[in-house]
């Protein structure tokens, strides 16, 4: 009998510098899965953000382009036009993707560029010790919003993903989560479905995953999870915004 | 091949063509943006791609990916946009990936204005961008040069796998002037298995490639500026190019200029020789590396008593100048940044108000 459950090939055999209980880990894991499955691994190019996620080309065993902070697509834009035979995806978080790189996830999705976007949004900034990011949400405490994000003072947090769905290029633009096993797999089946759009040439795919980030939450990892569904949940809604036969 | 007459702009664009690059990036700006539009109608012609990016920021993350997975690539645009093309300048430097950019100079600084310049010197030989790194920096002083000197461009980015910048002024980009494409000038493919992130499928070996620019290890980080180091003393041994003029014989006065003053100062001389004045002109091709042993020489000739610095901008060259004559001589500067070229007469008095 053979296994039944082990480390995906496109996944490198060795630890993280993830935190505990981050949900980073998952993430890539159904990426990595994903790509064993569409057996794309050597035509595969990924785009390491600015952020935790910067050092991710170490976890992965295929081609990787590391990014300058929110310039991911841009750079995925330049690989897909000159080689769009290659797979290409970028990895975001919300302080890269929302805030210094919107301009690019905007105009990326407007050109329709045929690459995917796994957009990780935990509401804070990770890497530099748990800033305000633009998809904080009200009242949450950050090291730069210390008595709570006030909204009359920095608006409200960005909703990518209705964002991009205003567009009128067609596009792959959904909203899943990762904070439970149910919603692990809605999230693999929408990951595999947005590398599968770029692999018919069909369209821009974006996939933001509401994420956990226990440390900078100053939570354990259960009680991130918890909060994610009660408060990021409701404002944040999950389902698809966008399908390519509709338009 | 016989020669065509063509504007600046346009001579750039076909002489990428020519010289096998067939992927440009870039956003609209004066004075340069006639790049962008001719190779909007030429790249489809020959099966290549032309983007407009939404901005120059994209644009040259745009480039750095496409010259990550290996393929050669262009952008052109003017100081401000070139201003911020720089934050990708040196991450594509950081990364050893090869790419062309042109700057057709303008004045500034901010806006500026859109007439001729050469205002963006420092930016270009000094950084612009954060962290040390070296452009190798070409200046051409006509159409013909400047052709010549993208066609040459993207051998020198693969063989350095760094970028190469082409700095010109307005007029350069603006003028029309007869042109050919010289075959010996189009780049030869070069092998990157060893670092592209072209798919780990398109490769011999089954070893992942890796693009990036961060070292948290302080050795590792310093080991790496040490390599980037031994590349940019590699192009001051290999790469230094310039022109003398009237440096034959004796000569009173040396000027060092560049690009379209050191046509103007090529005048003066002219008309000084006759009036029995002989001043010598040592033109830099290079800007990165620059000629410093060479002006050094020629400043150090015995019948030189002084030396001029005559750029389109306000005493950036002639920093170089001065490191370059080492205190052996005088050195005066004369130039103007508003977007006039000095004509003739004006380095002529320059010259005669310090030469007696």
């Amino acid at each position: 009998m053979g296994k039944t459950f082990q480390r995906p090939e496109a996944l490198a055999d060795t630890t993280t510098h993830y935190c505990p209980g981050c949900t980073h880990g998952v993430a890539h894991r159904l990426v990595a899965e994903v790509i064993d499955e569409l057996g794309i691994r050597g035509r595969t190019v990924g785009i390491a953000p600015v952020g935790c996620a910067v050092l991710m080309y170490n976890y992965f065993t295929f081609d990787f382009q590391e990014a300058a902070h929110g310039r991911a697509p841009a750079m995925a834009t330049g690989i897909k036009r000159v080689r769009p035979d290659l797979v290409v995806f970028t990895y975001q978080g919300d302080g890269d993707l929302a805030s210094i790189g919107l301009s690019e996830i905007v105009h990326a999705a407007n050109r329709g560029e045929k690459f995917t976007t796994i957009f990780i949004n935990n509401a804070v900034y990770g890497m530099t010790g748990g800033q305000m990011a633009p998809t904080t949400m009200p009242e949450q405490r950050t090291t730069t919003s210390p008595f709570g994000r006030k909204t009359d003072y920095t608006g409200m947090p960005i909703k990518v993903a209705e964002l991009l769905a205003a567009l009128t290029t067609p596009g792959y633009i959904t909203r899943q989560t990762l904070i439970s096993p149910k919603y692990i797999n809605r999230s693999k089946k929408a990951i595999k479905k947005a590398f599968q759009y770029q692999l018919e040439n069909r369209c821009f795919s974006l996939v933001e995953l509401i994420s956990t980030c226990p440390t900078n939450w100053g939570m354990t990892p259960i009680d991130a999870l918890k909060w994610a569904e009660d408060k990021m949940l409701p404002y944040f809604k999950l389902g698809d915004y966008k399908l390519p036969e509709e338009n | 091949m016989s020669k065509v007459l063509m504007k600046g702009n346009e001579a750039i664009a076909e002489a990428a063509v020519r010289a096998g690059c067939l992927n440009y990036f870039a956003y609209p700006i004066t004075p340069q943006t006639e790049v962008a539009e001719y190779l909007a109608k030429r790249l489809p012609e020959v099966g290549g791609v032309f983007l407009q990016g939404e901005s120059e920021v994209a644009v040259s993350y745009m480039i750095f990916g496409a010259s990550a997975c290996g393929e050669r690539v262009l952008t052109t645009s003017s100081s401000p946009g070139v201003s911020l093309m720089s934050e990708g300048i040196s991450y594509i430097t950081a990364a050893e990936c090869p790419a062309v950019f042109v700057n057709i100079m303008r004045g500034g600084p901010g806006l500026g204005g859109i007439l001729p310049s050469q205002a963006d010197y420092f930016q270009s030989t000094k950084g612009g961008g954060h962290g040390d790194y070296r452009l190798l920096c070409m200046a051409p002083a006509s159409v013909q040069e400047a052709v010549e000197m993208v066609m040459q461009a993207f051998g020198l980015a693969e063989k350095y796998r760094n970028p190469v910048m082409i700095l010109g002024d307005g007029l350069i980009g603006q003028m029309m002037e007869p042109v050919e494409f010289p075959e010996k000038f189009k780049a030869k493919p070069s092998n990157k298995d060893d670092w592209a992130t072209n798919g780990m499928d398109t490769r011999k070996s089954n070893k992942r490639n890796l693009v990036k620019t961060l070292y948290l290890n302080p050795e590792e980080l310093n080991a790496h500026n040490l390599k980037l180091k031994a590349k940019y003393d590699r192009m001051e041994r290999e790469e230094t190019r310039f022109e003398s003029y009237n440096m034959e014989g004796d000569y009173t006065a040396l000027i060092v200029s560049y690009g379209t003053m050191s046509r103007v100062c090529r005048t003066a001389i002219d008309i000084l020789k006759a009036d029995g004045l002989e001043v010598g002109m040592l033109r830099p091709q290079s800007l990165f590396p620059f000629p410093v042993k060479a002006i050094y020489e020629a400043a150090a000739k015995q019948s030189c008593e002084v030396v001029f610095s005559i750029e389109m901008s306000m005493g950036q060259m002639m920093e170089d100048v001065e490191r370059s004559v080492c205190g052996l001589r005088p050195v005066h500067w004369y130039g103007k940044c508003g977007g006039e070229v000095p004509t003739p007469e004006e380095v002529m008095d320059v010259v005669r108000s310090i030469v007696k």
